[in-house]
């Protein structure tokens, strides 16, 4: 949980007033200014109401410059940003030909398959020749080939499931199975967190949802019981079915689900488990399988796992594994297999050959490596920040590390001046996490090495003092033992 | 005489009576006192009397029936009680069915099962699919974050159609699930054809707008459903409303109208979102889609979203529009802001296709000449009709008779089970008992076993079109067939001859 100071509290809604205020008495002058000029609609009515846009007019566009950086190098430990200048106060952007090289400290890159591999690249080069980039065509139609089909023997088996399912993208994956499996009448339990993707699947199928508090096994188990005693609302029919919807890694906290529990909480009251693992699937476990390893749980006791191969794959798309027969329903009902284009080959090929690499199938030991390095680098960097007094969350082992910055003002400054000394960091505000809780997110991946860290520790460390993010006391450096003391044995 | 006169005077006398009583009450001496310069009166007592009176009754609670929570015990018991239907239904025969796997590119030609097929099953509209152009890529590595390669690809889509700017999205499917939400909201007012794929419904149901279906590419339907709609929504200035429809559709073939569609646009105030993923570089004379083919300014057209997936052989989508429309969802579409961008190598491959088809506009012509060889070369093909337009690269052939029995649909089919026994093809014969199902699960049976009959005696390959238990679609299912600009003649022929004489066969009565 997250407790915001409450001086803090008390200026960042200071500032947030003061920028709507600002905004409305631009948007009166505006209508002014409207009135004056004839309007160009014609009795249409405007595509975007007054106050829908108000966000995006009057406090994004403020700070565009440190949302959207393009870049032009693949994103690996470091990469290439393109400079942007604006001639009118940001309203619009263009690209310059400079470009400036920066620590990537925002790429979902975990086990570093973004940049150019040894093994993956040649046969994802060769599959481009053979297969071509797209298939152009549904996987029911003419679109499975070879590839496909032992692209997802091999997911079906790294998961640890029977069967698997691939899609082309990790949203839609979600966005189309919630619907076919739970239709009206059945009831979808969500954590408060849960990424958009599933909400939107939630809200297509048709079923009635619940929030249960965020990672609160006790509250889901009151929920449960209250649920399963009342019944559909108004007419209090027994429910048709349940389904309890988790992710791994909370992708805007870092926070890793408690797994065991939940699970245990669901069998007992039989309702089904879907975890999503988007961004815990290679990235933890001793050997890359993802929260499920990690916690101790069998893959068994949970009926529906579903994840995307986007970040610690280097490549695109989604799946969803599970048994046999609920596989082969879905291939025969889901819409993202049956209207959508599938997977491309090339991709489904750098997928394989990922896989093949983190379990040493390749015939090297790359893949542990990768796999320590990213626990080893992501405890470092977490417990030196620590000890520096910001505020992160997220739980150890996980490679995503938010840290607060409450403040609106403060996230153009932090995202600016880290810019300035070449560290490239993403900052998140409002509608991605809630209004008053704006935090830069760090992704660690197994490309850095430890120079790269400390560079990147003495960059933030220096910014944060400059900014003003350290809400906790610095712990104090333990003494320098005094040269020419031997160490007594 | 007595009595007569014993009643009226007991009344008076009681009369009298009361009246003395009121009076001395009245008068009674603190009747009269003076407090702080006000007289009371005697009658303030019986005010008083009737004040108290009312206030004690409103505080009496209501009766109500005591609330009695299910106890912990209670709970319990209906927790074990319950049981949950299975996560899914049964599996049935139908579900088990593997599908065609390719083994080479889905080119014109591809080898499936070891043997070479004429490949009428990819979207390949201009044969763009295996073109040097497009595998010379420079950039070959999936994962990006929000790399160049997207900005030109959106620049250049934009300087193609004529439109100031364009947005690209990962994934065809979501372009429009994500771009209609971020423009409609609860209770606005869209139009739209009922033989929209299931993209748009799904877009539809999450913006949770009003949503009004008429009658598949049918004019008239859709200008009286606009009259009722603005008969009945009288106060519609801040009200929007939208028209949907797709240039060609996916469920049908059919090409929309669109001239007439811009007139009833203009008539009622409407605004219109057009989905050209079959008809991007096809239509119009040098491949800009339905407005170059009805000669229609671009601009006229307030959002046009298409899927790369079909004529640009990459994948992806995009959505072009004014730079308002654009900007807005670069924050506001849920599938832009909340996902992955498209791997870099899909971009490039996407600028090189629109490259090429700027420098070869004879491509167009061929595909034009192909599906109309097509089209008019199954006209006269027995059971089956050409639901989809001649023009269209999307060949839709559904069943002629609709036999409006089961029963007799089920005869038919028993009779080609049987038959299916005697060929040589290894195909799980459909049992003939009850097929209990929809209208078109029966179609869709009958349908599937010609697709297999095609492929596996004249290695043809064209597929069926497939419906999911969410879609509420309800057009006849059939045969659909890709044509594509790289089919030479014979391939179209041979295409003609093979499904003609698998439906003579299977049409026998």
């Amino acid at each position: 949980m997250i407790t915001i100071p409450y001086l803090t509290a008390l200026t960042t809604y200071f500032s947030y007033g003061l920028l709507f205020a600002f905004g409305q008495l631009r948007d009166l002058f505006r209508k002014f200014i409207d009135w004056w000029k004839a309007s160009n609609l014609q009795g249409y009515a405007p595509i975007c109401l007054g106050l829908e846009d108000f966000y995006i007019r009057r406090l994004y566009l403020r700070i565009q410059d440190c949302f959207g950086r393009p870049i032009s190098s693949p994103p690996d430990a470091w990469f290439d940003v393109v400079e942007r200048v604006s001639n009118d106060y940001n309203k619009t952007l263009k690209r310059t030909t400079k470009v400036s090289r920066c620590l990537n400290l925002g790429s979902y890159n975990y086990l570093g398959f973004a940049a150019a591999d040894e093994y993956c690249t040649p046969r994802v080069t060769e599959t481009l020749q053979r297969y071509s980039a797209s298939t152009c065509s549904t996987r029911v139609e003419g679109g499975s080939t070879a590839l496909h089909v032992e692209l997802e023997q091999v997911v079906a088996d790294f998961v640890g499931k029977p069967a698997a399912m691939v899609t082309g993208m990790g949203y839609v994956t979600n966005s189309a199975i919630l619907p076919v499996l739970v239709r009206h009448g059945g009831l979808i339990i969500s954590d408060s967190l849960n990424h958009n993707s599933i909400v939107n699947g939630a809200r297509g199928s048709g079923a009635t949802i619940r929030v249960f508090q965020h990672n609160t096994p006790s509250h889901l188990e009151r929920v449960l019981r209250e649920q399963i005693a009342e019944g559909q609302p108004r007419t209090h029919r027994p429910w048709k079915k349940i389904i309890v919807v988790v992710e791994g890694i909370y992708s805007m906290e870092g926070e890793l689900c408690k797994l065991p529990e939940i699970v245990s909480i669901c069998k007992k009251y039989k309702a089904y488990v879907y975890l999503d693992e988007a961004h815990s699937i290679g990235a933890v476990g001793k050997t890359g399988r993802g929260v499920c390893e990690l916690l101790g749980v069998d893959t068994a006791d949970v009926d529906i796992m579903m994840g995307t191969f986007t970040k610690s794959f280097g490549s695109c798309g989604g799946y969803i594994a599970g048994s046999k027969e609920l596989i082969q329903y879905l291939k025969y009902t889901c819409p993202a297999h049956l209207y959508a284009t599938s997977i491309s080959p090339p991709a489904a090929q750098q997928i394989i050959s990922a896989i093949k690499v983190i379990l040493g199938e390749d015939g090297s030991s790359r893949g542990a490596q990768k796999l320590a390095q990213i626990r080893e680098n992501s405890n470092y960097f977490r417990s030196e920040l620590q000890k520096m007094g910001f505020e992160v969350l997220g739980d150890n082992d996980s490679p995503v590390m938010p840290i607060m910055l409450y403040n609106p003002a403060k996230i153009p400054a932090f995202s600016r001046e880290c810019l300035k000394q070449n560290v490239a960091v993403v900052t998140v505000a409002f509608p991605a996490t809630p209004l008053l809780l704006a935090r830069a997110r760090i992704c660690i991946s197994a490309a850095h090495t430890r120079e790269d860290m400390v560079k990147a520790l003495e960059v933030i460390s220096r910014v944060g003092d400059m900014v003003g993010i350290k809400y906790f006391p610095a712990e104090p450096k333990k003494p320098e033992l005094e040269e020419g003391r031997k160490k007594v044995e | 005489m007595d009595l007569a006169n014993y009643v009226p005077s007991a009344f008076t006398s009681l009369l009298k009576n009361a009246t003395e009583l009121i009076t001395f009450a009245y008068d009674v001496p603190f009747a009269r006192a003076v407090v702080f310069g006000v007289h009371i009166g005697g009658h303030l007592f019986v005010e008083g009397l009737l004040l108290v009176v009312i206030i004690f009754l409103l505080s009496q609670k209501s009766y109500k029936p005591p609330k009695r929570p299910l106890t912990k015990k209670e709970i319990d018991e209906l927790c074990d009680e319950w049981v949950p239907e299975s996560l899914i239904p049964p599996v049935t025969e139908e579900m088990k069915r593997e599908v065609p796997v390719l083994l080479s590119a889905a080119g014109p030609h591809t080898i499936i099962n070891g043997k070479k097929v004429v490949n009428f099953a990819s979207a390949n509209y201009l044969g763009l699919m295996g073109h040097e152009k497009l595998l010379q890529l420079h950039n070959l590595l999936p994962l990006s974050f929000h790399v160049d390669v997207h900005l030109d690809c959106e620049t250049r889509i934009a300087e193609f159609l004529g439109t100031p700017d364009s947005i690209l999205y990962s994934y065809g499917l979501s372009t429009m699930f994500s771009a209609i939400p971020a423009f409609c909201k609860k209770g606005d007012i869209i139009v739209v054809d009922e033989g929209v794929h299931w993209g748009i419904q799904n877009g539809l149901y999450l913006s949770r707008s009003t949503i009004v279906y008429f009658k598949h590419n049918d004019m008239q339907s859709l200008r009286s459903t606009l009259e009722k709609v603005t008969q009945d929504n009288k106060r519609a200035k801040k009200l929007r409303r939208y028209i949907v429809v797709e240039a060609v559709y996916q469920n049908s073939g059919q090409i929309a109208p669109l001239d007439e569609i811009i007139q009833l646009k203009e008539k009622y105030k409407f605004r219109v979102l057009l989905d050209e993923s079959n008809s991007f570089g096809v239509l119009g004379k040098s491949g800009r889609g339905l407005t170059e083919h009805f000669h229609v300014p671009v601009d006229k057209i307030d959002i046009i979203t298409a899927s790369m997936g079909h004529a640009l052989a990459s994948e992806g989508g995009f959505c072009t529009g004014s730079h308002r429309v654009v900007d807005h969802q670069r924050l506001s579409s849920s599938g832009y802001v909340f996902s992955a961008s498209l791997p870099p190598y899909l971009a490039s491959a996407a600028i090189a296709a629109i490259d090429v088809i700027e420098e070869n506009p004879q491509l167009i012509t061929m595909l034009r000449d192909n599906s109309k060889i097509l089209s008019t070369g199954l006209l006269g093909i027995q059971g089956l009709e050409l639901a989809s337009d001649i023009m269209s690269p999307l060949v839709f052939l559904r069943l002629k008779k609709s036999t409006g029995s089961l029963k007799s649909d089920l005869q038919l089919l028993e009779d080609l089970a049987d038959r299916g026994k005697c060929q040589t093809f290894d195909l799980k014969v459909l049992p003939a008992v009850c097929i209990v199902g929809l209208y078109g699960t029966t179609h869709k049976r009958f349908l599937k076993m010609m697709q297999l009959q095609v492929l596996k005696e004249h290695s043809v390959f064209v597929t069926t079109s497939k419906r999911s238990i969410v879609d509420k679609c309800n057009l006849p299912v059939g045969i659909r067939i890709y044509v594509s600009a790289a089919h030479t003649e014979s391939d179209l022929q041979k295409a003609c001859e093979s499904l003609k004489t698998v439906a003579a066969s299977l049409f026998t009565d």
